[in-house]
């Protein structure tokens, strides 16, 4: 069995924690946003109804800025508690 | 590209990068070739031709420079596949033809509701970032089912392997669908002879490189599909905006639409035609009340009308027309019954314009609520399904870390958003066109090359003029959603060879997406069920011909099902997924992140996941249930009025509290097992288990 140190457990814990913070974000502006869409319609935005343009853009560019804040910040986790990868 | 001592990943990258710039450039030199040709007057159809052949040819080249012998090589391209390329790879990997072609066409006819598979199939991806692909990586082996195997036993790897069959057999016949249809259309080949010219392509690409072979080719796939979808958007942009990326600016637009949209509405012609549908419906249905009487009636009609002409010494061509009338009356009940049932359906067209923007449109609230619903589900489904298709996943082992796999997600997603973000634009500008420019018209003045798509496939546009009135009302014309991407060049005025490029993307698209699910369908076979169940003595030489031999056989057999046209195929897309997401999601998630998780838990799950949505599908869904022959009304088994297309919102839930009920009552997995999920999880650690050797 492989002994898991606190440190080990720590990573675990907060690698948890930032994927239930970027799961939060892209549930509103996916599920939260579309259920709200005829109301949010109503605000123009740019020329855009507001959930039209999210749904069409805008919740892409999020999905997106999520997937990129999750890459950078597991890097420097990976480093911070020693389970980063040798580079070539 | 071979693996030799002191390799550098950079200095591959960097050899890498050039080749496709030089590709790319070549790309571009051979379509100005082509249009300088066009204006010395080469033909349509060959150019259309040049394109397809001059592509696949292609695709063979790369994939027969990238034949190999080594198993790593084969199933995971030797796992140096830097992160941007993977990106790349995986984005046509993923945008099937449905995606290029389908996509825009959605929306234009659908408006806001349409945006449900945009958001579905990209948002998806941060699932695969957080849930799956760094973890995949590390484990490290070949395929879904492998993980599957190694994680909870034999088992649920058999599972694995027959979801894997089931959903990426229903998707590649899509695809191959989808080659068939393009190549007819560009080259006028008959629809069963560009089955099999496609199928040439994919099995030139994939039968001597594997993953390998397949990786180069999607990426060059990749350039070619999105220079050809958004060479039309640029110019369309420039004539209705002023500006080259109408991403950016098309919002403004929509207003405009929305304008022409009440003025159509409250239009004195298009009320007419609409009006005559409507009556035509009616009188259509008034007749189906009770069919027996009508046909009877109708037909002594007629009957009477002829006798009395001819009794009367009528002119010769009012006798022969009521002898037409009488000779093209439906020849029994059955066939009567069908015409007037398609009169009825009618009604759809008699109501006024859909508008672009507005979301979950309905008659009143609780229609309004059950679209809304709908297009959450389908959101959902789309969402977790991309997180479980496994020929995605399967893209993730062949990064060379952890590291890049995570960042290789990132680029999938970019990639793909380059296409996903012009979807709607594209649709918005194509409907503006449209409403400003060909409404309202004289039939007279309708171009040429509009009526040419008629000619090429009917259900691409139907424009007639209903109320005789010699002007194009927007109620008169049916556009088929493939059109709106197919007539995008000439829309905004370019040349056919413009036209040609858009056929190669639409055949790049589905070519690699076949070219992956018919990987992973064979390795499924080759891989998972000879080599780890059957015969794991294997040797590499017989395990290479197994999977070559399978690969063949599985790419004839899928084509030779694709040219009987099999219906519903945009069902068996959706399907896909749902199926994906209910048989796959909780075992892989749990397994992951749940090591309590054992393997009763995850046959449980996967099979009470899958039963549930395969159940759901066949009781809902008419085609299905034909086939069945289920006869009790579809309300009876309708949950929340869900679409069968969404099954997955229940195979997910059943499926996952499954998993974790049966695993609660059944005994943990060894330490063996649960050292195994630590492995995955870091990325580096200590006596980790060295998957290699399990």
């Amino acid at each position: 069995m492989i002994q898991l140190s606190e440190k080990h457990h720590e990573y675990w814990r907060k690698n948890i924690i930032i994927v239930a913070i970027l799961l939060a974000v892209w549930f509103v502006v996916t599920y939260v946003q579309s259920w709200f869409a005829v109301g949010l319609n109503e605000i123009n935005f740019f020329g855009w109804p507001f959930s039209f343009y999210m749904s069409a853009q805008g919740a892409l560019i999020v999905y997106m800025v999520i997937i990129w804040i999750y890459w950078r910040y597991m890097n420097k986790l990976d480093a911070e508690y020693g389970v980063q990868e040798v580079e070539e | 590209m071979s693996q030799q001592a002191g390799f550098s990943q950079k200095a591959f990258t960097q050899q890498l990068k050039r080749y496709y710039w030089l590709y790319t450039g070549g790309f571009f030199a051979f379509i100005a070739l082509l249009a300088v040709a066009e204006q010395l007057g080469m033909g349509r159809r060959a150019i259309g031709m040049s394109f397809l052949l001059a592509t696949i040819a292609l695709y063979a080249m790369i994939g027969i420079m990238s034949r190999t012998l080594q198993v790593d090589e084969y199933y995971v391209a030797g796992r140096r596949v830097p992160a941007f390329f993977n990106g790349m790879a995986t984005a046509s990997d993923w945008m099937s033809a449905a995606s290029f072609i389908a996509m825009a066409g959605t929306l234009y006819l659908q408006g806001y509701d349409g945006l449900a598979f945009i958001m579905g199939w990209t948002g998806g991806y941060v699932l695969v970032a957080v849930f799956l692909a760094p973890y995949l990586r590390k484990f490290g082996q070949f395929t879904v089912s492998d993980f599957l195997g190694a994680r909870y036993g034999n088992v649920p790897r058999t599972f694995g392997i027959v979801s894997t069959i089931l959903v990426g057999f229903v998707y590649v016949i899509a695809q191959i669908y989808g080659v068939g249809l393009i190549t007819s259309r560009f080259t006028g080949l008959e629809f069963g002879i560009g089955v099999f010219v496609g199928l040439a392509g994919i099995l030139l690409c994939s039968f001597l490189g594997g993953m390998r072979a397949v990786t180069w080719t999607q990426v060059a796939q990749y350039i070619i599909l999105i220079i050809a979808y958004l060479t039309p958007v640029t110019w369309l942009g420039i004539k209705h905006v002023g500006f080259p990326i109408p991403q950016l600016a098309y919002g403004p637009l929509m207003q405009k639409i929305a304008v022409l949209e009440k003025k159509f509405t409250a239009d004195p012609g298009e009320q007419e035609v609409r009006k005559i549908f409507k009556d035509r419906s009616d009188a259509a249905t008034a007749l189906l009340a009770d069919p027996a009487k009508s046909y009877a009636e109708g037909k002594a009609a007629l009957e009477k009308k002829a006798a009395d002409l001819k009794a009367a010494n009528a002119p010769a061509d009012q006798v022969s027309a009521a002898e037409k009338a009488l000779a093209d009356y439906p020849k029994d009940i059955e066939a009567a019954k069908k015409k007037w049932t398609t009169e009825k359906g009618l009604s759809a067209r008699a109501a006024p314009p859909r508008e672009h923007a507005v979301a979950f449109p309905g008659k009143d609230e609780k229609a309004r609520d059950l679209a809304r619903r709908n297009f959450l589900g389908i959101v959902f489904c789309m969402m977790l399904g991309t997180a479980a298709l496994p020929h995605i996943l399967m893209r993730y082992y062949t990064t060379p870390s952890v590291r890049e796999a995570r960042r290789s997600v990132f680029w999938s997603l970019f990639f793909i958003c380059m296409l996903y973000i012009s979807a709607p634009a594209l649709a918005v500008l194509v409907k503006f066109d449209v409403y400003s420019n060909f409404v309202g018209i004289a039939y007279a003045d309708i171009p040429g090359w509009l009526l040419a798509w008629r000619a090429v496939d009917p259900t691409l546009l139907n424009i007639v003029d209903i109320n005789k009135d010699g002007i194009v009302q927007l109620a008169e014309i049916t556009i088929g959603g493939d059109l709106i991407v197919l007539m995008g060049p000439e829309l905004a005025g370019l040349p056919y060879v413009v036209s040609g490029l858009v056929a190669a993307g639409g055949l790049a698209a589905a070519l690699s997406t076949a070219d992956g699910l018919l990987l992973t369908i064979a390795n499924a076979l080759g891989h998972d069920l000879y080599y780890k169940m059957i015969n794991p003595k294997a040797s590499t030489k017989s395990r290479l011909v197994v999977a070559r031999t399978l690969l063949l056989m599985v790419a004839v057999f899928a084509a030779w099902v694709t040219s009987h046209k099999p219906g519903d195929i945009l069902f068996l897309v959706g399907a896909a997924f749902s199926l994906a997401l209910s048989a796959f999601f909780p075992a892989l998630v749990l397994g992951i992140f749940w090591k309590r998780a054992n393997k009763y838990g995850a046959m449980a799950g996967m099979a009470a996941g899958l039963g549930v949505c395969i159940y759901y599908m066949l009781t809902t869904y008419p085609w299905l249930r034909n086939v069945f022959g289920i006869t009790a009304p579809i309300a009876d088994y309708t949950w929340f009025g869900m679409a069968p297309i969404s099954a997955g919102v229940f195979g997910f839930p059943v499926g996952m509290i499954t998993t974790i009920v049966v695993s609660l009552l059944t005994p943990p997995p060894d330490e063996k097992t649960q050292d195994l999920v630590s492995s995955c999880r870091y990325p580096v650690l200590e006596g980790e288990v060295d998957t290699k050797n399990i």
